[in-house]
């Protein structure tokens, strides 16, 4: 079976072509990040009137690299949610007319567990059960995977997720849209001596995250920093590091607990937070110590994509699932609420 | 009326108070708009209210989702964060229309970014930087809004 996977959630148009024993035959990702870039966010209808522009092109192009027609697509997949109302909406429509069109199944696939199982193109790829932080702009959870749509949530945020707080950070630093990177850029110039910032909800138990204070307590310390001497490009470059060393760290510290306690001896990491060098490094030196690893997707297949929506989407429709005639967005979908295959 | 508020707990509990007031008189709704910058605890303030009205779980950032619903005690409360919207049009993305109609409260973060395409508040909140702490200036049009306020003032 050969399947066609649509992400049109947020910012980025992705198409893919996953196949039975051919793997990933082709994918390609347009972000409309440069659009976004002037208005200092993701504008919801923009991204919804790019996904229009877009998709359809990209599918001809997708379809054109990997030699195939129409008739050689046995099923469509595409993002039904969670994610922008109106973005998935185009996403939806179109791949559902497709697979009318094409006379194939169809199938909505979670955005999350797209992330989640994006590992699984790799290899090695990890076995069930396993631990899994997702970790991106509008995600921080600890999932308990037991198998396919067998998801447990742990923990998550109780305010900001994980890359809001480094888009935010960002902001606050000065740094052009979108900050994570450009923030991780920057941290490789400071000191990591020269400030130690909190590392939230660790001194408890549990594994929730809360991400929310450590943004003010950036923006005082920046704050009471640039009010005096020294240079202030240093000063920024330090407290960028301070913070992703708390996020890392904070990160890290609840990985571990939830490796303790699930005794899964496989993390995986996904997301486009899970990109982040020092992160991938910190989760490797951790599961190095508990006696198991890391797995994490190469990073074009971190952020968004639609490579991970057609391998989530095969799986699925592979076990028999499939949708009927019609589609149903959503904005919010808890991923404990999809069925197992 | 302006008040200090030193630290997030102080925060926290003053919306918890600022609930008591809005639930007194809650049949004709509330669009309360909340200024004030990166940081200085607006979705703070939203917790505060959400958990005096009776809500037990958290309650996460809207930045990227927009829009985050609740019903604590069977009321209806939306908690907006615009501060990712790049033009006002785009709030009929997000379904503003449907909520406006209906009773509830709205409470709005960064309502400039929506322009005039949001309702007027009912309600202002302004929160900004004051030493290590925040001072809240609140007003509001009309005989419900002085209501409220001499009721927070007591």
């Amino acid at each position: 079976m050969r399947v066609l996977g649509i992400e049109t959630s947020c910012d980025e148009t992705g198409v893919a072509i996953y196949g039975d024993g051919e793997g990933l035959l082709a994918h390609a990702v347009y972000s409309q990040i440069e659009i976004h870039a002037r208005y200092g966010g993701v504008v919801p209808e923009l991204a919804s009137r790019d996904h229009v522009r877009k998709a359809l092109p990209m599918i001809r192009q997708v379809m054109e690299e990997a030699g195939l027609a129409a008739g050689d697509i046995h099923g469509v997949a595409y993002t039904a949610g969670p994610g922008l109302i109106g973005a998935l909406l185009v996403g939806s429509a179109l791949g559902r007319s497709l697979a009318w069109a094409w006379g194939v199944p169809a199938i909505g696939v979670h955005h999350m567990e797209g992330h989640l199982l994006a590992p699984l193109l790799e290899e090695p790829a990890p076995e069930f059960p396993f631990v899994a932080l997702l970790v991106s702009g509008g995600h921080t959870q600890l999932i308990d995977v037991a198998g396919i749509g067998r998801y447990r949530l742990l923990a998550e945020s109780l305010d900001d997720a994980a890359g809001e707080a480094f888009d935010k950070t960002a902001k606050i630093l000065g740094l052009p849209y979108p900050g994570g990177p450009e923030l991780a850029k920057l941290a490789e110039q400071g000191d990591p001596g020269r400030f130690r910032f909190p590392r939230p909800m660790t001194d408890r138990p549990g594994l929730d995250f809360s991400f929310s204070g450590l943004k003010t307590f950036t923006l005082n310390t920046l704050r009471a920093e640039l009010a005096g001497d020294g240079d202030p490009q240093q000063t920024r470059a330090d407290v960028a590091r301070a913070f992703e060393e708390a996020v890392v760290d904070t990160l890290a510290i609840k990985c571990r607990r939830a490796v303790r306690e699930t005794g899964h001896p496989r993390l995986v990491l996904a997301g486009g937070v899970s990109a982040n060098r020092r992160l991938r490094a910190r989760m490797d030196e951790v599961m190095a110590a508990e006696g198991g690893r890391t797995y994490y997707p190469r990073p074009a297949l971190c952020t968004d994509n639609g490579a991970m929506i057609a391998f989530a989407g095969w799986q699925r429709l592979k076990a028999g699932q499939a949708e009927p005639l019609g589609f149903h967005p959503r904005a919010r979908w808890p991923m404990e609420t999809l069925p197992p295959i | 009326m302006r008040l200090h508020l030193e630290g997030e707990a102080a925060q926290g509990a003053f919306g918890g108070r600022l609930a008591q007031a809005l639930a007194a008189d809650w049949a004709a709704g509330w669009v309360v708009h909340l200024h004030g910058d990166l940081g200085t605890g607006k979705t703070t303030l939203v917790r505060g209210i959400l958990r005096g009205l009776g809500h037990a779980g958290s309650v996460k950032s809207p930045t990227y989702t927009l829009i985050e619903p609740y019903e604590p005690g069977g009321r209806a409360v939306y908690h907006l964060d615009l501060y990712r919207l790049g033009d006002p049009e785009e709030l009929e993305y997000l379904g503003l229309r449907d909520l406006l109609g209906a009773e509830g409260l709205i409470l709005v973060e960064w309502p400039e970014r929506a322009g005039t395409a949001l309702p007027p508040a009912d309600l202002e909140v302004r929160i900004a930087y004051a030493g290590e702490g925040r001072d809240l200036d609140i007003e509001g049009p009309g005989p419900r809004a002085a209501a409220l306020i001499r009721a927070l003032a007591c």
